[in-house]
């Protein structure tokens, strides 16, 4: 069975549709990347799936491990194990990030059936995930992404990856805005996380980052359809020929993973 | 407030059935003789009487003031009825009784189980009984000398010490609430801390002896005597409901030489309906008198209320006197609130802190108004002072009116203030990491919150907490 299978999915915000059929499967152990010029649709594509409410969804289905998804809220889609790395992740000021990623963490456990933690446990806990991120442990009292650089705030936000264990975590653009080392840190975390339970959707526009998250399958996202589909030498070929070899080349065509 | 907690809050009062009241309440209207029956009614020494009627007469030649900010239709006073026999309720058998949905809400709110028995009107057993439990209190209490008891019962026991200092902070001239409340009080609290000590408890109105609903005009008067420390806790997160619409309590705190008052209050009174109807006013005046070396902190929370109209506020009289404000006030649906604080700077080196947090809701209406006075012999005075403004949703008002008047040269005042609006993306960032929109507002309010909360007493603070969250239920989303 498939981890994730999307079919048809379209969605507007506002009076503008943005996901036009939207065609995607991806199973446990694999790695997808979601390319394609500004205004295709990826974020768009990544926000639907985690249930953001200022897009509506006007048609098509998502089946996650065999359920609805798009009957859930938001909540029970985290509790399940979807994770989105936020392109722009906000600020929550006064709320330490130590708060709040225990209070995250037990509530995925709570709807494990497993029992809460308490402080001094999760800061056990998160010695090791730091160490994943190369963060300190200082940046536990700091408010969530208050006075965070970009870097920071990607970082903080792999971190979450690996405190909540997804089973499929879609990550938005974690690499815009970020320097090659930042870049480095924060694919080192996501491969470090990779099982053969979990997959990763990687929305990106540039191609760097998938030299050091190596992709399985590539799909390339035009005017709110995939307009096609390969494996990591196409995200190369995209980077030599621009995108416009796809929109101008290939016409719209519903491809799903291999 | 949620459909949830109002249709709770209607069911608690059904509970509160009271027998044969007629014959313990007097006819709607206010008059001299009425002032003289309330007296009477109480048996209190002469002096008291005298100063009700001083206090009535001054109140027949005041105007009622109409400068808040909030707005809210004629008040009759000829309308209520100024006295009512303390109820009680007719207890129910067991907790089984209870309201689920009431019981639910304690739950939310961390009360405990037997307070969530005695506030539900539950005959409380033998080991838990509110008068035992009191009993054991005032035993402990009064092996420190410490007297806390019903004012009621003060005027009984210690009139000369009432005497002495009943209006030295709040004279009933004051203004029109207090003028009204000094002529017709009901009932409240009377503290008094010897010298030197350290009163062992937090004093709570939960455990004053005989105390049956709330009075519709409070008096309480705190004296603590050189050197002494008292922390006091005024009302509970549990929402309440009054027959009358008119609250205006007069609170008097007297700190002595080195003395240390920390008064708290978290306020949850019924706010009306959606449309705001049928609300309570909480109009009070409270305010605390620090001498040298003294120390008064007001730490507040207000929640409930239609029109909450309040101004805890410390005169620092003795040098290096110290003066603290710390407030979360909170308005949703159709409630409003003018509140805030005054320092007024008079000894030498004395100083003030205000930390406001207002948060806004629904098409609720929060001011803050806040007056930091330095006389002119005041030197060395330091104020800092901090209002920040939450607005969730984009109906609601936040407004500000700070007042500072500086007349001496040596005085360093600080004033920030910031605005800010908790956003749909907060809420889905959270959401997206597996809080609930219930749990993602109570956090980021809680974080906004923070400052003020943590001057709670403990159990307090993690009951405001859960309260903050259940009132702004369905205010985002």
């Amino acid at each position: 069975m498939s981890l994730i299978e999307i079919k048809g999915l379209h969605a507007t915000v506002g009076d503008k549709e943005i996901l036009k059929g939207i065609d995607l499967t991806v199973n446990a152990g694999e790695i997808h990347a979601v390319m394609g010029p500004n205004g295709s649709g990826k974020s768009t594509l990544a926000q639907v799936l985690a249930g953001n409410p200022a897009y509506e969804v006007t048609g098509g289905s998502v089946t996650y491990d065999g359920k609805d998804l798009l009957a859930l809220p938001p909540e029970e889609r985290a509790q399940k194990g979807i994770f989105l790395a936020f392109q722009y992740p906000v600020e929550i000021p006064g709320v330490s990030n130590a708060y709040f990623l225990r209070a995250a963490y037990n509530e995925i456990r709570k709807a494990h059936g497993e029992e809460e933690v308490d402080p001094l446990e999760f800061a056990d806990f998160m010695e090791e995930k730091l160490a994943l991120v190369d963060m300190d442990a200082s940046m536990l009292n700091r408010s969530v992404n208050q006075g965070f650089s970009g870097g920071e705030k990607k970082r903080n936000e792999i971190l979450q990856m690996a405190v909540l264990q997804p089973r499929l975590a879609i990550l938005d653009e974690t690499d815009s805005g970020l320097d090659i080392d930042a870049l480095r840190i924060v694919a080192d975390g996501v491969n470090k996380l990779k099982r053969p339970d979990n997959a990763t959707i990687v929305v990106t526009h540039y191609q760097r980052l998938l030299n050091y998250i190596v992709p399985d399958f590539v799909h390339v996202l035009v005017n709110g359809r995939i307009a096609t589909s390969g494996g990591k030498e196409l995200a190369l070929e995209l980077e030599d020929k621009g995108y416009d070899w796809v929109t101008n080349g290939a016409s719209p065509v519903a491809a799903g993973a291999a | 407030m949620s459909s949830s907690i109002e249709s709770l809050i209607s069911r608690e009062y059904q509970h509160g059935f009271v027998t044969d009241i007629e014959s313990d309440t007097m006819p709607a209207g206010l008059s001299e003789d009425v002032v003289r029956a309330i007296s009477a009614k109480k048996s209190e020494p002469a002096f008291m009487v005298e100063w009700r009627l001083k206090a009535y007469r001054r109140w027949l030649s005041m105007k009622e003031p109409h400068w808040p900010n909030v707005t809210y239709g004629p008040i009759d006073y000829q309308a209520t009825s100024y006295y009512s026999a303390p109820k009680t309720k007719t207890p129910l058998g067991s907790i089984d009784d209870v309201d689920p949905e009431l019981l639910k809400t304690y739950a939310k709110l961390g009360i405990p189980l037997y307070e969530q028995k005695m506030l539900a009107g539950v005959a409380v057993d033998a080991i838990f009984d509110s008068v035992s439990v009191g009993t054991t209190m005032r035993d402990e209490l009064a092996k420190h000398g410490i007297i806390f008891c019903s004012f009621g019962e003060a005027l009984r026991e210690h009139p000369q010490l009432v005497e002495k200092y009943l209006g030295s902070v709040v004279p009933y001239s004051d203004n029109f609430f207090a003028a009204l409340n000094s002529a017709v009080f009901s009932d409240g609290s009377f503290v008094y801390i010897p010298k030197g000590v350290r009163c062992p408890i937090e004093l709570s109105t939960y455990f004053r002896i005989n105390s049956a609903d709330t009075g519709q005009f409070e008096r309480t008067l705190i004296v603590a005597d050189e050197g002494s420390y008292v922390s006091y806790l005024e009302g509970c997160t549990a929402p309440k409901r009054s027959t009358n619409q008119l609250h205006a309590a007069v609170v008097e705190l007297v700190a002595l030489k080195g003395a240390t008052i920390k008064y708290s209050t978290v306020q949850n009174w019924y706010a009306g309906d959606k449309e705001g109807r049928g609300g309570i006013y909480n109009f009070v005046t409270k305010r605390g008198k620090a001498a040298e070396n003294a120390k008064i902190s007001w730490t507040q929370v207000e929640t409930g209320s239609a029109i909450t109209w309040k101004y805890p506020s410390v005169i620092l009289q003795g040098d290096n006197s110290v003066g603290e404000f710390y407030s979360v006030a909170v308005v949703n649906n159709k409630q409003q609130a003018d509140t805030g604080t005054k320092m007024i700077h008079i000894g030498r080196n004395t100083k003030s802190t205000i930390v406001s947090k207002g948060i806004s809701a629904g098409e609720g209406n929060n001011s803050y108004r806040g007056r930091v006075q330095v006389l002119p012999r005041a030197t060395g005075a330091r104020n800092y002072t901090q209002c920040d403004s939450m607005l969730v949703g984009n109906r609601c008002g936040a407004h500000t009116f700070p007042y500072i008047e500086v007349g001496n040269n040596s005085a360093i005042v600080e004033h920030e203030a910031s605005t800010s609006k908790i956003g749909e993306d907060q809420i889905f960032y959270l959401k997206a990491r597996g809080l609930s929109a219930e749990q993602a507002v109570s956090m980021i309010v809680s974080g906004f919150c923070k400052e003020v909360f943590k001057e709670l007493p403990m159990e307090f603070a993690l009951e405001a907490q859960a309260l903050l969250g259940i009132t702004l239920e369905g205010s985002v989303g």
